[in-house]
């Protein structure tokens, strides 16, 4: 019986969230209608690009408890395995971004095997490294990547025969591409191994003694979150036509991991606010010059000190508590209302 | 034996950067000990130590021992002042949440030293003159002498320390266990705070002796924290000769990979050699393999 009420319960969560994804995605398709210029759209593709790489880094740390500091890296190499196969080899997108995020994929698997062993820092360790070498071969492998001048001449993505060469035009694909990144993580944190992950980030001992393979949940995570991180990678350089090594520094992973922690750690929506964040706040402010990181440093030191589980659980509580002091007002009022009928 | 004198000549430099890397990663391993968090802002107390030290030497009005000093006091103080600030308020300073707040500490003291004291790298003479020492053969920056000289010293300094004073066996005790070190009277929010004092002077200590060689400049610190961070992992997380030992080798694999391999390479050959060490050996140099039943 409780059994069935939990699963209710979490299948009514579910719900919940997928409804509102859905409300919130059916709007943001009309956003090319209100976006007044290609500048507004392009804002739209990055936000959508954001997004999937903060939600896929959201996964490894806030349901597995890990830093990785090679998101940025994994997001460098899906733009530059897809972009030099595009640019140097004339390889049709589609099959460079498969290429791409296979390649992460494998090379994920190699770093997580070994670190993953180990309780503590060992993935944030080695994920820095690997992010260090990779920074290194972008700029220094001149000959494939271009080096510190960037990749150039890469081709817009072409299925089909419909070219999305156009800002509008790949805003649809990225809107499409964000939406089923979402609602595969939403079912990936509701089925069966999702439950047992969200078991690791409560206590780790305590479910590898229910029989959760801890080991091989974790590896199969940072895979997954790799490999988004590479596909979101590869339409980044679709859309730019371009690619440039500092894009993926080790300061874009650490950034990544401070936007995820600002919009609230292992709670789904909290990529949503992380890259709202990451995509708008570095435009406004511009206008600030050099104090731009001065103001960043200190808002995200207020947001983490004060509201721990981010924007997200900020919103949450905020929530919580207008609904606490509107229902009162709304349960006196229409009380008399059964009776009547 | 000219190739011979150039690998002797790699050795000291490796030797130089990596005495910077062991004070880096003893600053990193204490935090890590006492909070179980990645400091992200070592690197950049390593900085501001350097460019501290470089303004008031500019001002003209102290000699540069007291430049020196006073920089190493005042990067402990602004390390106890952020702990006190950002870490202390916390309700439950939960090791990622500690982990994320040095990001932000890190951003904003960095940022904070570009628009005090701008952009320009700076640096001030060596301790006892730029001209090179020659020694078989090698030509050695009396510098190199001081780093070399001092992280010794530093070392020895934080051995005994932990070893033979009350305080440095509070902070011991409190890295252990938390609570038993509450239980048994020891005042655990001061140790953290003590912590944080100590790791922002070993930053401050390893900036104001590397610049003389380096110059630095607000930019300079996040690297260098990484680094200290890999020669901890390296040595082993928590060891102080662990972090010694790691320091120095890695120091020597970037020499060595910059004059065997190719300059450019140079940070991603001693990142894979950390790799490899960490893949066959994953508990450090000389740390002691953790033991997880379930």
């Amino acid at each position: 019986m409780g059994c069935y009420q939990a699963s209710r319960g979490e299948s009514d969560a579910r719900g919940k969230h997928m409804r509102l994804l859905a409300v919130l995605w059916a709007l943001f398709l009309f956003y090319p209608l209100l976006a007044s210029n290609s500048y507004a759209i392009g804002l739209g593709v990055m936000f959508c690009i954001n997004l999937m790489l903060i939600a896929s880094l959201n996964l490894i740390m806030g349901y597995c408890g890990q830093i990785s500091l090679c998101h940025g890296g994994f997001f460098g190499l899906g733009a530059y395995v897809s972009g030099v196969l595009s640019a140097k080899y004339g390889v049709s997108a589609p099959i460079g971004i498969a290429a791409a995020v296979m390649l992460t994929g494998c090379a994920s698997l190699l770093i997580a095997l070994p670190a993953l062993r180990l309780r503590g820092h060992y993935l944030a360790m080695a994920t820095l490294g690997f992010n260090a070498i990779l920074s290194v071969l972008f700029v220094e492998l001149v000959g494939l990547t271009g080096g510190p001048n960037g990749l150039s001449g890469i081709e817009p993505i072409v299925l089909a025969g419909f070219s999305f060469d156009t800002d509008v035009r790949f805003f649809y694909l990225a809107w499409l591409s964000a939406l089923v990144v979402m609602a595969a993580i939403l079912n990936l944190t509701y089925s069966r191994i999702g439950r047992a992950v969200v078991s690791l980030s409560g206590n780790e001992i305590g479910a590898s003694s229910l029989g959760v393979n801890t080991y091989g949940l974790k590896v199969q995570i940072f895979v997954v979150s790799a490999t988004v991180a590479a596909f979101s990678g590869s339409l980044f350089a679709h859309f730019n036509l371009f690619a440039s090594p500092e894009t993926f520094s080790f300061f874009t992973s650490v950034l990544l991991v401070v936007m995820v922690a600002v919009g609230g750690w292992g709670k789904y929506w909290g990529a949503l606010f992380g890259a709202l964040v990451f995509t708008l706040v570095p435009e406004y402010l511009r206008a600030f010059h050099d104090v731009e990181l001065l103001v960043f440093g200190l808002s995200m030191i207020v947001v983490l000190m004060f509201f721990p589980d981010g924007l997200a659980g900020m919103t949450q509580r905020a929530l919580a508590f207008a609904r606490a002091r509107i229902r009162p007002m709304l349960s006196t009022a229409p009380k008399e209302g059964p009776n009547h009928g | 034996m000219e190739s011979y004198t150039q690998l002797l000549q790699l050795l000291v430099a490796g030797l130089t950067t990596g005495s910077i890397y062991a004070i880096v990663a003893v600053g990193f391993n204490i935090i890590f000990k006492s909070t179980d968090a990645i400091n992200f802002a070592q690197g950049e107390w390593v900085m501001m130590g350097g460019m501290i030290a470089a303004t008031a030497y500019a001002t003209g009005m102290m000699p540069l021992w007291a430049c020196c000093v006073a920089a190493v006091v005042l990067v402990a103080l602004i390390g106890g002042l952020s702990e006190r600030l950002v870490i202390r308020p916390l309700r439950s300073p939960a090791a990622l949440l500690v982990t994320l707040l040095t990001i932000g500490l890190a951003i904003f003291s960095k940022s904070l030293v570009m628009v005090g004291l701008g952009k320009t790298p700076m640096g001030y003479p060596a301790f006892s003159g730029d001209s090179p020492v020659s020694v078989a053969g090698m030509q050695i920056m009396p510098q190199s002498f001081w780093v070399i000289g001092l992280a010794l010293a530093f070392m020895a300094l934080m051995h005994w320390f932990f070893e033979y004073t009350l305080m440095g066996k509070s902070l011991r005790a409190t890295a252990v266990d938390r609570d038993a070190a509450a239980l048994a009277g020891i005042d655990v929010r001061r140790t953290i705070m003590l912590a944080f004092v100590l790791a922002a002077m070993a930053g401050g200590v390893a900036g104001v002796i590397i610049t003389p060689l380096t110059l630095t400049s607000y930019d300079h610190g996040t690297m260098l924290g990484f680094k200290g961070f890999s020669a901890a992992m390296l040595g082993g997380l928590g060891s102080l000769q662990g972090a010694m030992l790691g320091g120095l080798l890695l120091g020597l694999f970037e020499a060595l990979g910059a004059g065997v391999v190719s300059s450019q390479f140079k940070d991603a050959v001693s990142f894979i050699l950390l790799l490899l060490v960490l893949f066959f050996r994953p508990q450090g140099l000389l740390g002691k393999a953790e033991i997880n039943k379930v």
